[in-house]
């Protein structure tokens, strides 16, 4: 809270780059040097994983593209949809935690964006109902969140992020506290939400398989300072579904992947 | 490692059944409550103690029924008192907390002095408070005093309780200052906020008391304290036990309303609210 509102540079949206980072560094107060320098390009509509261990920066890069935090050196920029008034309104963001308000139901926790830019009641109202449609909670509107499961929350969280319908997702290891199962079905969703919308999405998160299964682009980060060890291009067929995930293409990407994470001649594995 | 046998659990604790439990904790505080009072009438009958003494529970209830219209009145007036005193201190301290949250040089002046205001025993600032207030002011400014502090502390501790990811969302989405304070802080608060009333209720009218008894050593009011001091004087025995029975089923209903206030308003959400089972 004490932090400054760090507002990203806009770029007028020609360049077909959604997200542009260029040598940036975050050092935190307490000398701890957490990220960079960094650079990192992501295309328009591009669905991009940024992987690596805990404590590699990763939740630091997005925090820095969202605005939430300020580079200590460096560039971030954002593209921006004409019109658009404020980052915020441009990037949806996805905890860790569902991170919704406990004192109010699934619906009003989905309107909170439109209620703090003030957008009329009857836009906001529609808005809500398209996109608790959207993520499969449209009867669940009235629920209050400890009323739901931990896939039922995310939702929520995630509904909430596409409320303002952002040009860009950021999304902060969403999955990483639910089941296999649940983590399964809720990768199923978010591509098929992607195919249709085709939103900017950078995804951050610390599994291999996840990586793979959802992203175009997989970009390998290492700790302290996080920076980025390599780059692998997921090009498998579309749309991607259970018979992907198991299947020997994908394998081969996951074992590519891993070895990128853990070069075998370091003699350590990744953690 | 050593390896510990896990006791079964006993009858009671794997299956409370439920209303038979409930039931129970209504019943045994009423059977020490009829135990006692027939302890008392014994005591007194066999030991032929005069009402000026101990006046037996019997006396008591019939002085509750006598004098009723006159302590109903100094009820009256001391529930007035202490609800001036509790409104003051909940204003007082969740506007008081609302300002040192916003501003940290108004915290850092003023915190100190909320806290001396606190450890300083009621009972010796009220007598000063009498000389320079007119003496209903004063007795609602006791009750103030000691009724804001847990209010503006606890509101406090819940301003500050904020989830760290919830406030990031709001800056994400530009929330202004008063859109943090309205959607988040204070909803955030709430039940923090209900915690210090429901001292701040018991607080109140312990502080309305002190004032009263206080006022009625100079010779005025007519509050029930000043009824029990009264009394005292007159070696009205069995009207001081009826005054205070009044004083503490005063403080009972208080701390049953608030506290029912609290459950009303947290049932939908907050985990102290809900059943067990959830």
């Amino acid at each position: 809270m004490a932090e400054p509102a760090a507002s990203p540079e806009a770029f007028s949206g020609t360049s077909g780059l959604a997200v542009s980072l260029r040598g940036v560094t975050k050092v935190y107060d307490s000398g701890v040097a957490a990220l960079g320098p960094l650079d990192l390009d992501v295309g328009k509509g591009e669905f991009v994983s940024l992987l690596g261990p805990s404590g590699c920066g990763k939740s630091t890069a997005l925090r820095l593209i969202a605005g939430l935090t300020a580079p200590t050196s460096g560039s971030v920029r954002v593209s921006r949809r004409a019109g658009r008034a404020r980052a915020g309104h441009s990037i949806g963001f996805v905890f860790q935690e569902p991170t919704l308000m406990p004192w109010t139901t699934v619906c009003e926790n989905v309107r909170l964006p439109l209620k703090l830019a003030r957008a009329p009641a009857a836009e906001a109202n529609a808005r809500v109902a398209d996109v608790l449609m959207q993520v499969g909670l449209a009867e669940f509107a009235e629920a209050y969140p400890r009323e739901l499961s931990g896939g039922m929350k995310m939702r929520v969280s995630l509904a909430r992020a596409l409320v303002t319908d952002p040009d860009i997702l950021l999304m902060d290891e969403p999955f990483a506290a639910l089941d296999e199962i649940t983590r399964f079905r809720l990768n199923n969703d978010l591509l098929s939400l992607w195919r249709n919308l085709r939103k900017t999405v950078i995804f951050v998160t610390h599994s291999v398989f996840e990586s793979v299964y959802l992203s175009q682009r997989v970009v390998v980060m290492t700790p302290r300072p996080g920076r980025i060890s390599a780059e692998l291009r997921i090009d498998a067929i579309e749309p991607r579904g259970e018979e992907f995930r198991t299947s020997a293409e994908y394998a081969a990407y996951c074992r590519e992947v891993s070895h990128a994470l853990a070069p075998p001649q370091s003699g350590q594995a990744g953690s | 490692m050593t390896s510990f046998e896990t006791p079964p659990l006993s009858a009671e604790q794997a299956a409370p059944h439920g209303r038979a439990l409930r039931l129970v904790r209504i019943l045994l505080p009423l059977v020490v409550l009829a135990a006692g009072i027939a302890l008392w009438a014994l005591v007194v009958r066999l030991n032929n103690i005069p009402p000026y003494v101990l006046p037996g529970p019997g006396a008591v209830f019939r002085t509750l029924l006598t004098d009723w219209p006159l302590l109903s009145q100094s009820l009256a007036t001391t529930l007035v008192t202490t609800l001036e005193g509790f409104i003051a201190a909940a204003v007082g301290g969740i506007a008081l907390a609302l300002l040192f949250n916003q501003s940290k040089w108004l915290e850092y002046s003023l915190f100190p002095y909320a806290v001396i205001l606190q450890v300083t025993p009621v009972i010796a600032i009220a007598p000063l408070l009498l000389i320079y207030l007119p003496q209903q002011t004063a007795v609602i400014v006791c009750a103030w005093i000691v009724g804001f502090f847990p209010v503006l502390s606890n509101t406090t501790l819940g301003l500050n309780s904020v989830d760290r990811n919830l406030a990031g969302l709001f800056q994400l989405y530009g929330a202004s200052r008063m859109q943090t304070l309205a959607y988040l802080k204070l909803p955030s608060a709430l039940p923090f906020m209900l915690g210090g009333l429901r001292i701040a209720g018991g607080l109140s009218l312990i502080g309305a008391v002190v004032a009263e008894i206080a006022a009625g050593s100079a010779g005025a009011g007519s509050g029930l304290a000043y009824r029990i001091a009264e009394s005292g004087y007159r070696l009205n025995i069995p009207r001081m036990f009826a005054a205070l029975l009044l004083l503490s089923a005063a403080g009972i209903v208080i701390y049953g309303l608030l506290a029912l206030t609290s459950h009303l308003v947290l049932r939908r959400w907050h985990e102290s609210a809900l059943g067990k089972e959830n």
